[in-house]
């Protein structure tokens, strides 16, 4: 077969990224094709920042410009099929459509799971209603592939997590300053019985691979970072692109991934040139023909293919079991400036014990006819920027009063509990069957809803979370969550689609074609040399943000590929 | 990146304008100066028409006023990219153009309904004629009151960082940002004051 490179991948983000860096590093040529537009690097040598990347609140929180515009790539939602076909067409759980994908804007918390995330099933036992399985690789598969990763992407932070998996070396770098919100609520955490520390974060404490150290500018979360501190994915695009053996195509969009007569084999993709822009009528379908093809277009996009293209499904369980983190947010407001919302990298501190559980949560599951219950990595953090508080308190007399006070901002400190989402078959992404993208193709529809395992979960952590707020200090707490469950939601200020933005899970890894995707390498049962180097592939959603994992992941499938497997430390390798 | 000079031609007429001020205003309200505290102006007199006007306007310019450039101001240091606006693709000013025509329609709607007398009436006034205004209409102008009040002021809005310095906000502080010290200690050796 001729080929235009030995691996075309569909999606820059950390997936795509950590593919392209694995395979040129192995002297494999690649092709990325990215749908979105490039606002991060130069493709050209030296390769250096566009300089897109601001500290503008408009420009990011509200004029899209990382993608994807709404208007021409709209999605769908619905809670169950008892809304009928939707509730919601715009922004559903969008991640950037750039090149660097959700990495660019992403604040970069990235913690490993740990031993337990991969056993669930075994450990903790089943629960009714939901799917939850064990993984078919353990912690110990993956830890070299952490330790890979956290070089790669840069990571820093401590060891001083008691409940921690075990690791085969120190973190590449120490960590960066403490928020100030955080310098009290980690104290107070620990008074009440917690184990905060701090977060494992993608940003360089002190220069590192050639990039600076952060410079704390406040603007971290939904930004792209304007001295380029964060690592992921830039680090791993660059050192794909420095190996000459790297071509980026950004606007292609993939709409297609072409195969041998018996369907077996994949022989390249078919995009949309979208470069051509609208004056060109239909965009320009072009193909890329290549050995491998590497599916990263993220947990949503990469079902919403595989879906249009009618590929990987025998088991009919592409795009189920879509896991987002239920979100259970804690605000407290002090009675001085926290400077949460200006000052820092909107999160640096974290604590697991409402994953690990004790006697109490225990008990919450028993009152609740369940068997267990696991939340989620709580993020001690700041609130957003003033647009976004502005918007909150509604027009009037009040406004300038309230935006000077700013209990919403500057004296507010905010806990984010990642709550662990339980698989369930129908909690799924599938193809809207009206809403149409800019070019006709179908739209991705989200139709999700908690199970009772989440509510009860967040129920037992809400008033743990106020009581520490109120220990560090704050005057007033309030709990709330999303998506927002009971009672009246229709006006909810963040909407009623959840607004995690880990979404993990719709191409599940398995040992059977029977009940999952791809394989335990991440290969299609059905087109074995196609991969999903994205989240899609997770097993369990954990409570933990997924990216580190999914790094991890791409890694050791694009190793397995190449044939240079990394090989496994093992617990006694004098780490913990 | 290139800019043309050329002067943007006017969204709205000296009616609109000054009716679409009034409404700023009555949406976000100034606030006298307190104790310690500057006053806040009102979004429209802070230049929420110029905001609106630079919008509606976006594609006037080459490239469009969309997205400011970076990667900082050069308020706090390095060079002043935020003037050098980003050129959008041929699809996302399909998307803008269409989002942009739809606001058109709305302020040009809106304000008529408003009435050209607005900016003369009293608060209560005001309300009654808010209330029985469209809205979605009323949705759209309270946000782009707020973008225009506290975003960065590239964008026509927030007149010499009025809205910023009523909030005692630095807005963007790239390259430079914040010493590890402000991050973690910005009361300094006394703490916080409890
Ligand atoms: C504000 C924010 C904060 C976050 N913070 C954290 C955090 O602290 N910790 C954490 O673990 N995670 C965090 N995340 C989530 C993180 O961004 C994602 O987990 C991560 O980006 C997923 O990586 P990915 O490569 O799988 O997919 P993506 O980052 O979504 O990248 C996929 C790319 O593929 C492209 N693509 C999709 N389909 C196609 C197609 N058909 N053709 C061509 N290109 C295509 C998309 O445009 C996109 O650029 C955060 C996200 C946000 C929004
Ligand atoms: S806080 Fe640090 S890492 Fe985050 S965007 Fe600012 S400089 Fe970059």
């Amino acid at each position: 077969m001729v080929t235009d490179c030995d691996a075309v991948i569909v999606g820059s983000g950390p997936g795509g990224a950590t593919a392209a860096h694995e395979f040129t590093r192995a002297g494999w040529n690649v092709v990325v094709l990215e749908k979105g537009r490039n606002h991060l690097l130069e493709l050209e040598p030296p390769f250096g920042p566009l300089g897109h990347m601001s500290n503008d609140e408009l420009k990011f929180t509200r004029r899209h410009v990382l993608g994807p515009d709404p208007l021409l790539e709209p999605r769908s939602y619905r809670r169950g099929v008892d809304d009928g076909e939707r509730i919601h067409v715009g922004d559903v759980n969008n991640l950037p459509s750039t090149v660097g994908g959700g990495g660019v804007h992403a604040d970069g918390k990235l913690p490993r799971f740990r031993e337990e995330d991969f056993t669930l099933r075994s450990s903790r036992g089943p629960v009714e209603g939901a799917d939850v399985v064990d993984w078919p690789i353990t912690y110990a598969d993956l830890e070299p592939y952490y330790a890979e990763a956290e070089r790669l992407v840069g990571v820093a932070g401590e060891e001083t997590n008691p409940f921690a998996a075990w690791r085969s070396g120190p973190y590449p770098m120490p960590p960066g300053a403490d928020m100030f919100g955080a310098t009290l609520s980690a104290p107070a955490a620990e008074r009440l019985g917690l184990h905060p520390y701090r977060a494992p974060t993608g940003a360089n404490s002190i220069p590192y691979d050639g990039r600076p150290a952060c410079v704390n500018c406040g603007f971290c979360g939904y930004y792209g970072c304007p001295v380029e501190a964060k690592g992921d994915p830039v680090a791993l695009l660059r050192a794909a692109l420095r190996t000459g053996r790297c071509r980026i195509v950004p606007e292609a969009m993939v709409v297609g991934i072409t195969r041998t007569p018996d369907g077996r084999t994949a022989t390249g993709v078919r995009y949309l040139d979208l470069s051509a822009g609208p004056e060109a009528g239909d965009p320009p379908v072009r193909e890329v023909r290549s050995g491998v093809v590497v599916l990263a277009g993220g947990a949503f996009e990469t079902p919403r293919l595989l879906l249009r293209d009618d590929l990987g499904n025998t088991s009919d369980q592409v795009g189920r079991n879509l896991m987002v983190h239920f979100q259970t947010l804690t605000v407290g407001a002090f009675p001085f400036r926290v400077f949460g919302a200006s000052r820092g990298r909107s999160v640096t501190h974290v604590h697991d014990d409402h994953i690990v559980g004790d006697a109490a949560q225990d008990a919450a599951a028993r009152d609740a006819g369940l068997p267990w219950v696991r939340g989620g990595l709580v993020e001690h953090g700041g609130a957003a920027g003033p647009v976004q508080e502005a918007l909150i308190y509604g027009p009037g007399a009040h406004h300038p009063e309230a935006m000077r006070d700013s209990s919403l901002r500057e004296r507010l400190w905010v806990f984010t509990m990642q709550g662990e989402d339980l698989a369930r078959p129908e909690n799924r992404v599938d193809l809207d069957p009206t809403i149409r993208d800019a070019w006709g193709g179908p739209a991705g529809r989200m139709t999700w809803s908690p199970h009772r395992h989440e509510l009860v979960a967040s129920a037992h952590a809400g008033p743990i979370l106020e009581a520490v707020l109120r220990e560090a200090g704050a005057e007033w707490t309030v709990t709330s969550t999303s998506p927002p469950v009971g009672g009246d939601v229709s006006g909810h200020p963040m909407g009623l689609a959840p607004a995690s933005r880990h979404v993990v899970g719709t191409a599940r890894m398995g040992s059977s074609p029977e009940d999952s995707v791809v394989d335990p390498e991440c290969r299609l049962w059905d087109c074995e040399n196609v991969v999903v180097c994205d989240s899609s592939v997770f097993c369990t959603s954990t409570g933990y943000g997924p990216t580190l994992t999914l790094v991890a992941l791409a890694a050791r499938t694009a190793r397995l590929l190449v044939g240079d497997p990394l090989s496994a430390a093992g617990p006694g390798s004098g780490h913990r | 990146m290139t800019e043309s000079n050329q002067p943007p031609s006017p969204q709205l007429d000296a009616v609109e304008r000054r009716t679409l001020v009034a409404l700023f205003d009555t949406l976000l309200p100034a606030a006298p100066a307190t104790d310690g505290a500057p006053p806040v102006p009102g979004a429209g007199t802070a230049g929420g028409d110029r905001y609106v006007e630079q919008l509606l306007g976006a594609f006037d310019h080459d490239p469009p006023r969309i997205w400011a450039g970076g990667p900082s101001s050069g308020r706090h240091g390095g060079e002043d990219g935020f003037g050098r606006f980003l050129e959008l693709s041929g699809w996302e000013a399909v998307a803008w153009r269409t989002r942009i025509a739809g606001w058109a329609e709305a302020y040009r709607t809106g304000l008529a309904q408003l009435g050209e007398d607005f900016g003369d009436l009293d608060d209560g006034e005001r309300a009654t004629r808010l209330d029985r205004l469209d809205e979605s209409f009323r949705e759209l102008a309270f946000e782009h009151a707020c973008e225009a009040l506290y975003g960065d002021p590239v964008y026509g809005g927030n007149a010499d960082s009025a809205g910023w310095a009523a909030i005692d906000f630095r807005g963007d502080t790239a390259p430079t940002g914040w010493t590890d010290d402000e991050v973690s200690h910005p009361y300094g050796e006394a703490g916080p004051p409890w």
